[in-house]
């Protein structure tokens, strides 16, 4: 029954994950669902409105800031040339590899310093103090070794990645409640057997807060790394606007960065809501 | 009396009776900052006894069952259940702690499960239902630690804990966070269960009228080293009653043996209000 009642609730969930959900309702979860869907909306389409209107009445002049419907039509344009498409599929692929690329390296080392005491005595210091380092400050020594072509790209998007995970995993995993470590010591569990069944999760709501900030920073880098050189994806279309002084082209690169960033969001989002539907949180609160 | 020589003994007790299913003998606990939390403990506990380790705070009451569990080591002296030394977490003692600690992912049906290994799926449900029936919460199988109440969780941890068929069982002072309704309830339900397989139970609370209802024999510790103070042998007939004559009189023994103040033994301490707990 909980399960059932859990599904629809969290997939709208996701898309409001910053408010609080209020307790009468989610008493019939289909109609909150729907309910809170139109709420999320409201304040984009009124600004859409608002934006499309001030244009129209030349508050916004169209060659700085083009209505929404200028900007639409580019996207329309784009997509019809079959343009859209391969920028679309170059930025995905990029934020994707890196993404796995430097989460995974993540999981590994947060796993390692944060279960291992000496592992941590070794390696916590060099890290925290490369984290410390701005990312970007990687792109000319990247560029230098990698190229200017794919590698380098990646590998900023994989540091970007890297450290929100590595953070949230590793205190994730130190902060497992010692109470529950002891009962698997009762039952006699080998190493091993207590990670599958306490350590991991446990860790696992710290585990996908770090992916999902982890997945923001691939988004911002991927930015970065493509305006840095790119003759593709909807970062090269930031800097292709700029050049040729289409602003709406900006501003479509910059919508589309947008909905795609909170779209895989939302994917992480709802696999993490499917897999922690045994918390007991406020945000989780019928 | 029968002494045990069992063929593959070279590491087992030969002169323990085999009657007796726990020997603690001068166990000491000497923690790293010098602080002495038991100092020469010497006890047995017979197959199917119930035993209550009574004392105030810090007498290191919780120290000596954990002992006892194989989660600490003891500095000094040895600890034998069923004439094997003890030195980690063994198959036949189940451990039932103050909380319930419940894997907060696990339903209940998975987290009684939780210490089985190495049975099929068949064999484990049948278990699993079996325990759960005994605790009376079949109808929750499904539901999660955060829909339980506190004194349900407690009682799917007792579950979890009978469910290994443990030959003896160690509760730290299982119902001290529960409301006092609900603990007594708990106390004879604890008894009810005990009936099935009659383990062997070391009990540790505070609560004198726990270890009244539930024990065969009391041992009272007192801090600073850890010793054991006195020891009672409770001839209260069972069904036990709280508001009997007796029990009243048991729980005034207790108090006065508990006391720390010099002049306890000849003073009374039934002007107090009837303590439930002693600290």
């Amino acid at each position: 029954m909980s399960q059932s009642q859990t599904s629809p609730r969290s997939r709208s969930t996701t898309r409001h994950h910053n408010r609080p959900q209020p307790g009468k309702a989610a008493s019939h979860p289909l109609f909150s669902s729907r309910w809170l869907w139109i709420r999320g909306l409201v304040l984009p389409v009124v600004c859409l409105i608002g934006w499309e209107g001030l244009s129209h009445i030349g508050f916004f002049p169209p060659n700085l800031f083009p209505a929404p419907s200028t900007v639409v039509q580019t996207i329309w344009s784009l997509t019809l040339s079959g343009e859209l498409f391969q920028h679309i599929a170059i930025t995905l692929y990029r934020v994707v590899v890196g993404f796995v690329i430097g989460s995974g390296a993540a999981t590994l080392l947060g796993a390692l310093t944060g279960y291992s005491r000496l592992a941590h005595q070794f390696l916590d210091p060099l890290l925290q103090s490369l984290r410390n380092i701005p990312s970007l400050a990687w792109v000319p020594l990247f560029i230098l070794w990698m190229g200017i072509q794919e590698p380098s790209k990646l590998a900023l998007i994989a540091v970007g990645v890297f450290f929100p995970v590595y953070l949230n995993l590793m205190s994730g995993v130190q902060q497992v409640d010692r109470k529950l470590v002891e009962v698997g010591k009762v039952y006699r569990l080998n190493s091993l057997q207590l990670i599958q069944r306490v350590f991991l999760p446990a860790t696992l709501p710290a585990y996908i807060v770090g992916l999902r900030s982890g997945l923001g920073l691939g988004w911002m880098f991927v930015v970065a790394a493509e305006i840095m050189g790119a003759s593709q994806g909807l970062g090269y279309l930031l800097v292709d606007g700029q050049t040729t002084g289409r602003p709406e082209l900006i501003l479509a690169s910059i919508l589309l960065f947008a909905g795609l960033g909170k779209l895989t969001d939302a994917v992480l989002a709802t696999v993490g809501h499917r897999l922690l539907y045994w918390q007991d949180s406020y945000g989780l609160q019928r | 009396m029968a002494y045990s020589d069992k063929p593959n003994s070279a590491s087992s007790d030969p002169f323990t009776p085999e009657t007796i299913m726990l020997r603690l003998d001068g166990v000491v606990k000497q923690f790293s900052n010098g602080f002495m939390a038991l100092d020469d403990i010497h006890l047995t506990v017979e197959v199917g006894e119930i035993v209550s380790l009574v004392g105030t705070s810090g007498c290191g009451k919780s120290t000596l069952l954990r002992i006892i569990a194989g989660l600490d080591v003891p500095t000094l002296g040895q600890v034998w259940v069923n004439h094997q030394p003890i030195a980690s977490p063994q198959p036949e003692i189940g451990m039932i702690f103050q909380e319930p600690r419940l894997m907060p992912w696990l339903t209940v049906y998975e987290n009684v499960q939780f210490g089985l290994a190495g049975l099929s799926k068949a064999e484990k449900e049948h278990l699993t239902y079996l325990v759960l029936e005994r605790v009376g919460l079949t109808a929750f199988a499904q539901a999660l630690p955060r829909q339980l109440s506190g004194g349900m969780a407690q009682r799917v941890a007792i579950a979890r804990a009978l469910i290994t068929k443990p030959s003896i069982l160690l509760l730290d002072e299982p119902f001290s966070a529960l409301d006092a309704f609900i603990r007594m309830k708990l106390q004879d339900h604890l008894l009810e269960i005990w009936q099935y397989d009659r383990p062997t139970l070391v009990l540790v609370t505070h609560d004198i009228e726990e270890a009244l209802v539930l024990s065969d024999r009391v041992i009272v510790l007192r801090s600073n080293p850890g010793r054991i103070h006195q020891e009672f042998v409770l001839d209260l007939p069972r069904p036990r009653k709280r508001t009997d004559l007796r029990f009243q009189q048991w729980k005034e023994r207790l108090l006065n043996a508990l006391d720390l103040t010099a002049d306890s033994r000849s003073s009374s301490s039934a002007e107090d209000p009837l303590p439930l707990e002693v600290y």
